[in-house]
């Protein structure tokens, strides 16, 4: 009997079905792995070429009671050989270590789907930790479903009978023979798992010998049982040409904040005081000190952006990373780098609220914050990427605004962009924009004195010259008190500061940014379907579909927030009726209603979950056809 | 994971910061903004004492950076011709550390008062000083809210009677020496609005000192607290009640030097006629012990009613720089590797699509 890993089929290899796409979920217990589960056979998918998507989902307690219902983490993944949108809707397999796991996600199963549970679990303790008062693997509870009961952690002990490790040890490797199990069912590369696990326990190699005997072991298990009577193949997808990674949001934000420092050839200071689900940005650039940047761990949100905002006044590009609590702390130095006009990078990764709300789960709820979340009129340029890949693009352009305009901007990402993956075509370097500064180095008193005036502004973009303290007779005194417009001394003039406001206004109204572009492939579409931030994939999932029906849909997304591309007014007036999916109640509805007149049909849902496709399509349907009847 | 050894020389407070040969003047530091404290103020005696000092420095001005945060006090920023940045309430120390760790060519100045230091910027600045970045705080004490009209301020005394306390206020005050001890600060002095030389001496040293120096500044409101140091002004009350801390010297006070400090009880130190103990008994300063339980005895001397207080130097010890180490990070990563964003962007597992 051949018990290869190297994919080679045996004799009686089970039906290969070809399908288009798959979405798996992965649940377990948080102590599970599941994460890791996900995540190794995401770069499995990445690796053999598919198009793929992620969506984590996990607890905000490290490690909630075993076996409870609260404690379920999960990982869902959607590969496919075209490109995909989203991490699909419901899984057409879940994998589930325990009752718990089973009980919280099997209504997200389609009929006919296929449920692997780790029967080990099924004890009656367990089953009743969680409500289940009869076993539902006895029962005919499951009827509509394939289910597989392999009882993976006796499995993975047996397997590892012969290892130093105790049985307690071997048990805990079963997230790896799930993981070897479901690699043999969809044909996946093993290399890189198995390479991944020597790198991971480089220090204890007992533990990386155990994982991948666990791993092998599940792969083993599904090729020399015949429980298993089909597996399936996805095939690599025809992506555009390019080379590809996978890459999650906070990474690509990371990166995107290296190379913004590359490319304006600044130091960088990254004040950041820890948060969920924004934490990992700070996590990955204090490991590229070695490109210039200075990551600083403040004592709170507070003294975080202070010292990005000290880093800027002296030269530096200023970064903070945060949540919408964050923001909130932060809001009176977001208002003071307003004020003394510098640059400053500020990345808001939205979770649920408000307070402490829903740390682990996404929203969009924080735009109006990002909007007007200041005392006084207090203008930030806002920006938001549509994706994990997108994050990187969306860094280089927020640097951009806030380098150009001397501005703080806000990046809205979000918990679903976070922690999600996709692949990205990774960019060449000389293709990326140069975002060199000049500081200021003369002075420039308007009144033709031998001094130097802060205030003085540039006359296309009004932002003023950035003169860095260690610059010969630039001395100058900027605060948070009004300016005298040019000189930049205190004023409390009323005509002055109504100037001034109305100065800083004009600043971010008139930054210039690219024009929206709408999808609307039929171009008959009379209804358009808008959105920002992370829905750029359910909704454009949603809009396919309402296609493949016949019927016509337009796309437009917003990657710029405030101000909003020049066109925007007159791509809402061309289409009969607007819809607008957020994550909160309403919030960009609310701002195009008040700023473009239009009726805009907000459609809200505040789950702490993305869209998912087919809820949207369903709406979107609605809508198309109402908007078919009105004109009948 | 083992942190890895940066290696770090001693240096001074200023030894990244240009220096010039130009001789310089106390009015080279005003600039020309009108000063708009209230007559009489403490504050003024202050900005004096700073600008006449400066030049000593030998510094080139542009790379002098003053940041303030808020409060009358804070409006320091505006009166010196250097760098400056009147910032937010409590969040000086915060900005200046961004600035420390960007630019070790800037001698960084706070000011700060005691309401913004100590009650709503007191985080900044206890996480300022535990680090020991590179800057030299002045935190004028003038136990008093003065910018909002005269609440009592964290240094206030206890059963103080203000606009928003009229039955007496309840707080018990901070000591701001034992506070910066407490914190580990590794620079600690305080000072007199009225000394002048006093002043000068701390901030001469205070300027030299590399990591976080605070200077507390007994500093006068006429308008809101007038008179709250006055038994430190008279010539017979002051004898009686400074003790002056000089570096290598037994601690005598009083008139003919009639009192000293011995150590007392646990750890402690207490106040006595030199008569009684003899000279020898008496406790020869040292502002270089790495135990910074002496000091905070020495702290300990002084009270709310300023029976006693102690002024000078109360510690000067040398420790590591949170900017100095940083940047030491930063280079030494550099070093073991280079900046290459294609391949950061690319990482190691790529796919490639034709």
């Amino acid at each position: 009997m051949s018990t290869s890993v190297d994919g080679s089929q045996p004799d009686t290899a089970p039906d290969v079905r070809k399908v288009d796409r798959v979405v798996i979920r992965f649940a377990g217990d948080s102590g599970d792995g599941m994460q890791l589960t996900g995540d190794r056979f995401t770069s499995e998918a990445a690796a053999f070429g598919n198009d793929l998507a992620t969506l984590p989902n996990f607890p905000a307690e490290i490690r909630a009671p075993q076996g409870t219902l609260p404690g379920v983490s999960s990982f869902q993944l959607h590969f496919a050989d075209y490109d995909i949108l989203t991490p699909g809707d419901r899984p057409d397999v879940l994998v589930a270590m325990n009752p718990a796991a089973l009980k919280s996600n099997i209504a997200d199963v389609p009929h006919g789907g296929t449920v692997i549970v780790n029967t080990d679990e099924f004890s009656k303790r367990n089953l009743s930790k969680v409500g289940y008062e009869s076993n539902p693997l006895d029962d005919d509870s499951l009827a509509k479903f394939q289910v597989h009961q392999v009882a993976m952690g006796t499995l993975t002990q047996g397997a590892l009978a012969e290892t130093d490790l105790g049985k307690k040890d071997a048990e805990r490797c079963k997230n790896m023979f799930a993981l070897g199990l479901l690699s043999w069912m969809y044909h996946r590369p093993t290399e890189g798992t198995e390479r991944f696990l020597r790198e991971k326990f480089a220090k204890k190699p007992t533990l990386a010998d155990a994982n991948i005997l666990a791993f092998r072991a599940g792969w083993n298990y599904g090729e020399t049982t015949e429980a298993f009577s089909v597996t399936y193949e996805v095939a690599p997808a025809k992506l555009a040409p390019g080379t590809y990674r996978q890459i999650t949001g906070n990474t690509a934000l990371a990166y995107g904040i290296v190379a913004a420092g590359q490319l304006s050839k600044l130091k960088v200071l990254v004040g950041t005081y820890p948060i969920t689900p924004a934490s990992d940005v700070l996590h990955e650039l204090s490991k590229h000190k070695n490109f210039g940047i200075t990551t600083f761990q403040a004592e709170d949100e507070i003294a975080g952006i202070g010292a990005a905002l000290g880093a800027s006044y002296g030269g530096s590009l200023g970064v903070t990373s945060t949540s919408g609590p964050g923001v909130a702390l932060k809001s009176e130095t977001i208002g003071l780098g307003v004020m003394t006009e510098l640059p400053l990078v500020v990345i808001d990764v939205q979770r649920g609220g408000p307070s402490t709300g829903l740390p682990t789960k996404t929203e969009q709820a924080d735009l109006l914050q990002a909007m007007f979340g200041r005392n006084s009129e207090s203008p930030v340029p806002i920006v938001a990427p549509c994706s994990p890949a997108d994050c990187f693009d969306i860094a280089l352009e927020a640097t951009r605004i806030a380098l150009t305009y001397r501005t703080p901007v806000l990046l809205l990402s979000d918990g679903a962009i976070a922690n999600g993956s996709e692949p990205w075509m990774t960019p060449d370097v000389d293709d990326l924009p140069d975002l060199s500064v000049r500081f200021a180095s003369e002075t420039n008193a308007l009144d033709g004195s031998d001094e130097f005036w802060p205030y003085v502004r540039d006359p296309e973009t009004l932002a003023r010259e950035w003169a860095i303290p260690g610059t010969a007779g630039l001395q100058h005194r900027i605060g948070g008190l009004e300016k005298q417009d040019g000189a930049g001394n205190i004023s409390y003039d009323p005509d002055n500061h109504d100037k001034m406001v109305r100065l800083r206004q004009a600043k971010v109204d008139g930054i210039t940014v690219p024009d929206v572009t709408v999808d609307d492939p039929s171009g008959e579409a009379q209804v358009l379907a808008l959105g920002w931030g992370s829905s750029y994939g359910p909704i454009g999932a949603a809009c396919r579909r309402v296609r493949a029906r016949g019927l016509p849909i337009a796309q437009a997304h917003l990657r710029h927030l405030n101000p909003m591309p020049g066109n925007l007014g007159d791509v809402l007036r061309r289409y009969d009726k607007v819809i607008i999916p957020e994550m909160n109640l309403g919030q960009l509805a609310m701002l195009l209603r008040a700023k473009y007149l239009v009726d805009a049909i907000s459609y809200t849902k505040v789950a702490g979950l993305p869209f998912k496709a087919e809820e949207l399509q369903d709406v979107f349907l609605d809508t198309v056809k109402g908007a078919e009847e009105a004109k009948a | 994971m083992t942190a890895v050894d940066l290696g770090l020389p001693e240096l001074g407070g200023l030894a990244d910061v240009p220096t010039t040969d130009e001789p310089q003047k106390a009015k080279d530091y005003k600039s020309d903004q009108e000063v708009r404290w209230c007559p009489g103020c403490g504050d003024y005696i202050v900005l004096n004492a700073v600008q006449s000092f400066m030049p000593q420095l030998g510094l080139k001005r542009e790379n002098i950076v003053f940041v303030s945060g808020i409060g009358c006090s804070s409006r320091f920023p505006y009166y010196m011709n250097t760098y400056g940045m009147h910032s937010i309430h409590g969040r000086a120390p915060a900005i200046a550390t961004g600035l420390a760790v960007t630019r070790p060519d800037l001698s960084v100045w706070v000011v700060t008062g005691d309401g913004d230091a100590l009650s709503i910027g007191g985080n900044h600045l206890i996480h300022s000083l535990r680090r020991n970045v590179n800057m030299t705080i002045l935190l004028f004490n003038n136990r008093i809210y003065g910018l909002t009209k005269g609440q009592y301020s964290p240094t206030s005394e206890e059963g103080k009677v203000t606009k928003s306390t009229p039955m007496g206020s309840l707080d018990h005050p901070f000591n701001p020496i034992s506070l910066a001890l407490g914190a580990e600060a590794s620079f600690v002095a305080r000072a007199l609005d009225s000394d002048k030389k006093g002043l000068t001496e701390v901030l001469q040293q205070a300027a030299a000192h590399r990591g976080s120096a605070v200077v507390e500044i007994y500093q006068n409101c006429p308008i809101f607290n007038d008179g709250a140091f006055e038994v430190l002004k008279d010539k017979d009350e002051a004898a009686r009640r400074i003790i002056p801390l000089t570096h290598g010297e037994p601690i005598r006070f009083g008139p003919g030097s009639e009192y000293g400090v011995v150590r007392s009880g646990f750890g402690g130190l207490d106040v006595t006629k030199v008569s009684e103990v003899g000279e020898e008994a008496l406790v020869v300063h040292d502002a270089n012990l790495d135990d910074p339980s002496y000091a905070f005895a020495l702290s300990r001397l002084g009270d709310q009613s300023l029976t006693h207080t102690v002024t000078g130097i109360f510690r000067n010890v040398t420790r590591p720089t949170y900017d100095d180490s940083a940047r030491a990070q930063v280079e030494a990563a550099a070093d073991a590797k280079p900046a290459d964003l294609q391949g950061l962007i690319r990482g190691n597992d790529t796919w490639t699509v034709s």
